[in-house]
């Protein structure tokens, strides 16, 4: 598969007013909105394009597996830092697109914090280059990292280039017996002082902590906080970064982005918090704008993370913008894609 | 540099009146003896008198203005502390100056969240003195952080020496508000990790004040780490210095900041500051770690032994906090240390991937027989960026074409090698010819769509960061000459 062939399909189906959809390894093909548009499948451009383990970047083809990114850098002893999750056969290009941060997050950034740069496809069909392989880059307006989490409904992510960092020369976890709100107490007491805290999930009654960083930070840091020592830690924090723990079952699961600090929510208390906090999991049949209305209430948002199709294209996947926001979203939807044939729906009914 | 877009007729007498209607007197000015000191910023090479001055205390002042200029058609140029390196803040002769100066307030430290909430005219510095009873900080640090305000580095997505571990402001920013030229109010962001739709928050910052003006910003704190040490190494060759950078990182470690300077550079700062550095070495390294007393500890071992291996002909690591301040104070001073020993010098930024130092280092010394001006280089190593300096007259004919082309070139050359034509000093006036080189038609075209996306009437710091594709072809036009300018003392637009 070549750039020329993506872009081609992408002209044509401009021309003739078709929706496509982009998939990848559809390996999230559960998240976000309606699924509409025919399957664009770019799985075949793949490929790491270049990676210089000194200048701290890799610059891969849309459908290269994340498995194969990792693996890559894994040699090097570097890693993506902001761990995104697979859910199986997630590729690079839908990485960026869904925005998806794992456990790491709380230390290291989120997706769009490691966007050095994308080759865009646009609603025109045009190959466009954004941002580059440099850490620093304030030429123009930041379109790369800006596009993640959008989705795909701005345009493909052809080739997409990110930050990485040297894999933490120690890390360890800690288990502490506590209750949530005790747990999100301590939490943001810690995250307060210079502690090389990576990871921290709390669930039914039990925090896991994970610190990362030189040897002597990590044994220090262990002093310091006490707790138990977690045996066998990668595969649990693996087990949360594929969310292959028991607290992400269930058949509607909420995700909720809060100031870390907030109290517990007047809600069917959060089967798990992670991100010191900050990220926040719920499994309740109570109504979208209750839930909605709550997270808002605390200073964030929530997302109808899994659920059946039926009641994310109900309740919108997403919290609904403000008047202003939604206006301005869709005008930058036009500057974009202005046949609006990428993803529709997929983020908001609007765009 | 750019001409000013001529596209813009401001009736004075009829702005100034409008503006009485909606600012009490203090805060307007519209005397030419008034307007002076604003009609340059950082950038002092391009300067233009603005129509008016307005200095809001509020919001709502800032939104009457905004909607004044709208009605009237006037180009508004936001401006925090002026100190900005690429004229981003350099007024429109037909518009009016917004300076955010007033909007001076700490609003809010929210120690246990970790984050503080600041007018935009606050000081980067006075954050972290505010946050350090606390034991926090604001992580980035440009150098002209006890001048600079946090909107200005919102506009700029400033840097600073610590940002390879620790990022730039789009990486220390959680929430915005600002007002676009149509007077509405965005909430960009919140004090969640996240917030839903695009990521507006990366769009704003570094929008080098076309897209909105910001009237309030979160921002994340950082604790502070309890140690910081710097090793100093020097070398006898600039290309062993660029291996032994990529030779840390590839150690595995990312340190606190990591900086070079060439010998012009610490020639100029050594008298200046005594900062003790090798005046023999071709290029002098300082690479700091920073956390608790234990991890430093290990770190600058395994720094150390790096630097011994990549042939360094002399280490120092500091012993007392006084001697790390003192090896970095050279660092520091280097633009005025540059600055005592040239009656002016101009700044560049442009990034590099780190492997191509020595090639283009050999490239800028070419180029000083070339434009017969000397450059001093400092260098954030870790993250490519470089600022050479190059000494000029301008009371000499000639000289400032000179060493502006001389700048030119080296831009270029920086795209060429894979890399930018800023890092961190943004695209302003000064560089927006440059713009042409790094991005194709199609790219421009999208920024101008982004642009109007938000500002439709094009009103936001017109002629800035974003190039005409008009003046594109006519730089395109320029440099037939291979960047030689056929007469060079005439006015180039």
């Amino acid at each position: 598969m070549q750039l020329d062939d993506l872009a081609a399909r992408v002209r044509e189906a401009a021309e003739t007013g078709t929706a496509l959809r982009f998939r990848g390894g559809g390996s999230k093909d559960f998240y976000g909105g309606l699924l509409a548009g025919e399957v664009f499948d770019v799985s075949g451009y793949r490929g790491i394009v270049a990676y210089e383990p000194t200048e701290l970047f890799i610059t891969a083809r849309c459908g290269t597996p994340l498995a194969e990114i990792d693996a890559a850098l894994a040699e090097k002893g570097q890693m993506l830092a902001f761990e995104p999750p697979h859910f199986g056969p997630a590729t690079v290009g839908g990485c960026v697109a869904a925005g998806l941060s794992g456990p790491r997050r709380q230390q290291a950034g989120a997706v769009r914090d490691f966007v050095l740069g994308v080759k865009l496809i646009d609603g025109a069909g045009q190959v466009l280059d954004f941002g580059g392989q440099v850490m620093k880059n304030v030429a123009g307006y930041d379109v790369s990292r800006f596009l993640a989490g959008s989705l795909g409904t701005l345009g493909l992510l052809a080739e997409v280039t990110l930050k990485v960092l040297p894999r933490p020369m120690a890390e360890a976890s800690l288990i502490f017996e506590t209750a949530q709100p005790q747990a999100i107490e301590m939490l943001n007491r810690w995250g307060g002082r210079p502690l090389p805290i990576s990871a921290s999930f709390w669930h039914d009654g039990r925090l896991t902590v994970r610190l990362s960083g030189a040897q002597a930070a990590v044994a220090a840091a262990r002093e310091k906080m006490g707790g138990e020592w977690l045996l066998a830690a990668d595969a649990f924090w693996q087990q949360i970064r594929e969310q292959r723990h028991e607290a992400f079952a269930g058949e509607v699961l909420w995700r909720l982005a809060l100031p870390s600090a907030a109290a517990c929510l007047d809600l069917p208390t959060a089967l798990a918090v992670e991100w010191g906090g900050a990220q926040r999991w719920l499994a309740t049949d109570a109504d979208a704008e209750t839930v909605r209305e709550a997270a808002r209430q605390a200073g964030g948002h929530a997302v109808l993370f899994r659920a059946p199709e039926s009641l994310r294209c109900r309740e919108g996947a997403f919290a609904p913008l403000a008047p202003a926001l939604l206006a301005l979203h869709q005008r930058l939807k036009k500057v974009f894609d202005p046949k609006g044939i990428f993803n529709p729906g997929r983020l908001y009914a609007e765009l | 540099m750019a001409a000013q877009d001529m596209t813009f007729h401001t009736d004075k007498g009829i702005l100034a009146a409008r503006l009485k209607a909606v600012l009490p007197p203090r805060c307007l000015l519209v005397d030419e003896e008034d307007l002076r000191p604003y009609e340059c910023d950082g950038l002092t090479a391009y300067r233009a008198l603005p129509a008016a001055v307005c200095l809001p205390e509020t919001e709502e002042q800032v939104r009457d203005v905004l909607r004044v200029c709208r009605r009237l058609q006037v180009p508004v140029v936001a401006r925090g502390a002026g100190t900005g390196l690429s004229g981003g803040a350099m007024p429109h002769s037909e518009g009016v100056v917004l300076s955010l100066a007033r909007f001076n307030r700490i609003l809010r430290i929210d120690a246990n969240a970790r984050l503080a909430v600041v007018q935009p005219g606050v000081r980067n510095l006075a954050v972290s003195e505010a946050a350090a009873p606390y034991g926090l900080y604001y992580a980035p640090d440009p150098s002209s952080q006890i001048a600079c305000t946090l909107g200005g580095n919102v506009a700029e997505n400033s840097g600073g020496v610590h940002c390879l571990k620790y990022g730039l402001t789009v990486h220390n920013i959680l929430r915005l508000r600002a007002i676009t030229i149509e007077g509405e109010i965005l909430e960009i962001g919140s004090e969640a990790p996240d917030s839903p739709g695009y990521d507006l928050l990366a769009l704003l910052i570094g929008s080098e004040g076309m897209l909105a003006v910001v009237t309030e910003v979160t921002l994340k704190l950082t604790p502070k780490p309890e140690l910081a040490q710097v090793v100093m190494a020097s070398f006898d060759d600039i290309g062993k210095a660029g291996e032994a950078v990529a030779a840390i990182i590839a150690a595995g470690i990312i340190p606190a900041g990591l900086e070079m300077m060439d010998k012009p550079a610490t020639a100029a700062v050594e008298p200046f500051v005594q900062a003790g550095y090798d005046l023999e070495a071709e290029a002098i390294l300082l690479c700091e770690s920073d956390g608790t007393p234990e991890e430093v500890a290990e770190e600058i071992a395994r720094v150390r032994a790096v630097l011994e291996k990549s042939g360094a002909r002399d280490l120092k690591v500091s012993g007392s906090e006084a001697e790390r301040l003192r090896f970095w104070a050279g660092r520091k001073a280097a633009f005025p240390a540059v600055g005592r020993i040239t009656p002016d010098y101009y700044c560049m930024d442009g990034t590099i991937p780190r492997r191509r130092l020595a090639e283009m280092l050999q490239a800028i010394a070419g180029m000083e027989r070339k434009y017969g001006l000397r450059c001093a280089n400092v260098f954030h190593a870790g993250d490519g960026n470089l600022h050479p300096l190059i000494m000029y007259n301008a009371a000499q004919p000639g000289e400032w074409e000179r060493a502006e082309a001389f700048g030119a070139e080296i831009l270029e050359l920086s795209v060429a090698l894979g890399g930018s034509i800023t890092g961190e000093h943004g695209v302003g006036v000064e560089k927006i010819g440059q713009m042409c080189v790094q991005y194709s038609t199609p790219e421009l075209e999208t920024f101008h769509r982004v642009k109007a996306a938000f500002d439709e009437a094009g009103l936001l710091n017109p002629g800035k960061a974003i190039p005409s594709l008009h003046r594109c072809a006519e730089y395109g036009r320029m440099h037939v000459h291979g960047g030689e300018l056929k007469f060079p003392d005439l006015e180039r637009f």
